[in-house]
């Protein structure tokens, strides 16, 4: 068979699964649309949140994002970033919400905060967030499809589309949770299985985690190797080269961070358990879940770096003929990802850090995942599996934050604000209708990308640790935060962090518009835009506190809220 | 020994979950911002097989610190709600 034709049926396969269990599991009430009926085990959640979490950046990017572009050290960002916030979440945020025991990350704020307006502000964050997100998992989800089966990236979003239209209007929430569990299943064996193999081949170690620190056939240490390797080509040591500052780093961390615990689709998850214990337990488990591939993806990222300049320079100084490139090489420049240019007309490859004398001019970071397992040589069954793994995390973080789209439409701005008198059936039907055009709104925006659609991932965790973290870390451990101060803090820490990142990247994106140049020179202490998030987080912060100080205390009863969902229960001594 | 009232409970309650935040955060940041990134240079002088120290808490070892910090977390606040007979009815 075929390297398409097994593809076709592994990916097929993979989607059977998940209408079979859309059918399973359709929704009959609001309370299963928008939280699964409350009544999900914390491992399963645990799961479904990891799957909702991990979207086709983690899966087909960030390995490559770790190897290449940050160039090792650098790339603990990510790895760092996007699983602290869950310690932020576990310990802050989680539990607290689900004692609260409502629907919707905005409903929670506009109760907190007494205040339609806040509810609304809190709405419109949430879409700046989740829509800037969502963009990215539809192209991602076009662009396996046309790598991998050979469609064309229209064909490849449409059917990706019908396939979360099929189980997210469904089911909602509940549909939602047990085809992320397959999805969990279906990416994880599909990250770690090419890994192991790398791993066992490079260093004859099968756990990729434990053969980043082991040696290779030659006996020298393979981190030692790539440091090594990279300093003969020009490039910075692998091990310790930073990304940007301290400053940067540390900024970009806390960001990513505290980015994490505000960001709606993933805060949601935590309302499906049954108790405030459960959403505890439940985000330790997710993170168990989630480190499984976020502690191989330093191991692959390492691993196919080296396998990539060993493969263009077998021994020192013996560079790879052009015609002599493996076949997995050629295939891959047709899609663009590899490029090759003769420069000196040797008729050989010279890989180098110097742009001059560089022959491999296209290297995309994706290139670290998606070629692995043909660059270890590995069965055809291997390489479907990578591309049923990259739809599998594409299609649920999509569909996550569709759900969290909709539901903020559908509860917090119909039933809560504008037609509170509608019935329990009446929401059912409107949480449908607002999903469904979610889904043709997100597709929509997949076919036609904006400008802004190609950073837009990072900067959607800027975006919400800027703007809804603060409001819902102060909205529990203060009782003295005024809806006004909320308000105003949310709206400036949003502000001030679209207007840094339109200022050096363009407004919406626009090449030319940028007015101080996305040039370091000009970054706050050397911030990147990506990394601006905690900053505004600051502003936001500092706005509020300032603001509350010149309004009158919150109500009672908003005080009496607050008692209430920091403990799980009523004293049973008594 | 008179027993606490609803008040109290939930006094002690909030002290101990800001005690534990407190010492877990702490430790939180020293794993992930500490070790990770501002001390990262001197850690990485230090060499365990074949990583140097401080890459492997940047790349490794703050994630596993992240779960063990999430579980223990999640243990103390459950032993704690019932000694103060704060548990939550089962669902």
């Amino acid at each position: 068979m075929s390297l398409t034709e097994t593809t076709y049926w592994v990916v097929g396969a993979s989607f059977a699964l998940y209408i079979w269990i859309a059918i399973r599991s359709r929704a009959g009430t609001t309370q299963e649309f928008y939280v699964a009926g409350k009544g999900i085990h914390p491992v399963a959640n645990g799961m479904a949140t990891a799957a909702d979490w991990m979207s086709a950046a983690s899966f087909i990017s960030m390995a490559g994002l770790i190897g290449l572009s940050y160039n090792g050290y650098g790339g603990s960002v990510f790895l760092m970033g996007w699983t602290g916030g869950y310690v932020i979440l576990a310990m802050l945020i989680a539990p607290y919400l689900r004692k609260y025991g409502k629907f919707t990350v905005p409903e929670f704020i506009g109760d907190r905060y007494y205040s339609d307006t806040a509810r609304v502000v809190a709405v419109i964050c949430l879409i700046i967030c989740s829509v800037t997100y969502v963009i990215g998992q539809m192209k991602g989800i076009g662009v396996a499809f046309s790598r991998f089966l050979e469609t064309d990236y229209e064909t490849g979003l449409l059917s990706g589309m019908v396939i979360v239209f099929f189980y997210a209007v469904l089911g909602g929430m509940k549909g939602i949770t047990y085809t992320q569990i397959a999805q969990f299943c279906v990416l994880i064996f599909a990250y770690t299985v090419p890994a192991i193999f790398i791993s066992l081949q490079l260093t004859g170690q099968p756990v990729p985690q434990l053969g980043l620190g082991s040696t290779l056939a030659d006996g020298t240490y393979l981190l030692e190797k790539l440091d090594q390797t990279l300093l003969d080509l020009g490039f910075q040591e692998y091990t310790t080269s930073l990304r940007g500052s301290t400053i940067n780093m540390a900024a970009f961390t806390a960001s990513l961070m505290i980015g994490t615990a505000g960001l709606p689709h993933v805060i949601i998850r935590f309302f499906t358990v049954p108790t405030v214990r459960a959403a505890r337990t439940s985000a330790g488990w997710a993170l168990v879940f989630i480190a499984i591939l976020y502690t191989t993806a330093p191991a692959v990222a390492a691993m196919a770096r080296l396998n990539i300049i060993q493969t263009l320079e077998p021994q020192p100084g013996q560079y790879l003929a052009v015609e002599e490139r493996p076949e997995w090489f050629k295939n891959w420049e047709q899609t663009g990802l590899l490029g090759i240019d003769d420069k000196n007309q040797d008729g050989r490859i010279q890989y180098s850090a110097d742009p001059q004398t560089n022959e491999l001019v296209t290297l995309d970071n994706d290139i670290l995942v998606l070629a692995n397992p043909e660059i270890a040589n590995l069965p055809n069954w291997v390489i479907a599996l990578v591309a049923a793994g990259g739809l599998a995390a594409a299609l649920s973080t999509a569909a996550g934050l569709l759900l969290a789209i909709s539901s903020a439409i559908s509860h917090d701005l119909l039933k809560r604000t504008l037609l509170p008198d509608i019935t329990e059936r009446q929401e059912l039907m409107a949480s449908r209708l607002a999903m469904a055009a979610a889904v043709l709104g997100a597709g929509y925006l997949g076919l036609n990308p904006p400008g802004f659609a190609a950073g837009t991932v990072a900067l959607a965790f800027g975006l919400a640790a800027a703007s809804l973290f603060p409001a819902l870390l102060l909205g529990i451990f203060s009782k003295r935060v005024t809806r006004e101060g909320a308000v105003a803090g949310m709206l400036a820490g949003i502000s001030v962090t679209l207007a840094y990142v339109f200022q050096h990247k363009g407004v919406m994106f626009i090449p030319g518009t940028s007015f101080l140049g996305d040039l370091p020179a000009n970054w706050f202490f050397g911030i990147e835009p990506n990394a601006f998030g905690v900053v505004g987080a600051a502003v936001n912060f500092a706005v509020t506190f300032t603001v509350t100080r010149f309004t009158a205390a919150p109500p009672d009863r908003v005080q009496r809220l607050i008692e209430d969902i920091r403990v799980p229960a009523a004293s049973s001594r008594d | 020994m008179a027993k606490p009232s609803e008040s109290e409970v939930r006094e002690i309650y909030w002290r101990e979950n800001r005690r534990w935040m407190l010492i877990l955060g702490a430790i939180w940041f020293v794993v992930s911002l500490g070790c990770g990134v501002l001390w990262v240079e001197p850690l990485n002088t230090i060499q365990i097989g074949g990583f140097k120290l401080g890459f492997w808490f940047a790349q490794q070892g703050a994630i596993y610190t992240f779960i063990i910090l999430i579980f223990v977390y999640a243990r103390v606040m459950a032993r704690l709600e019932r000694r103060l007979g704060l548990e939550e009815p089962e669902a």
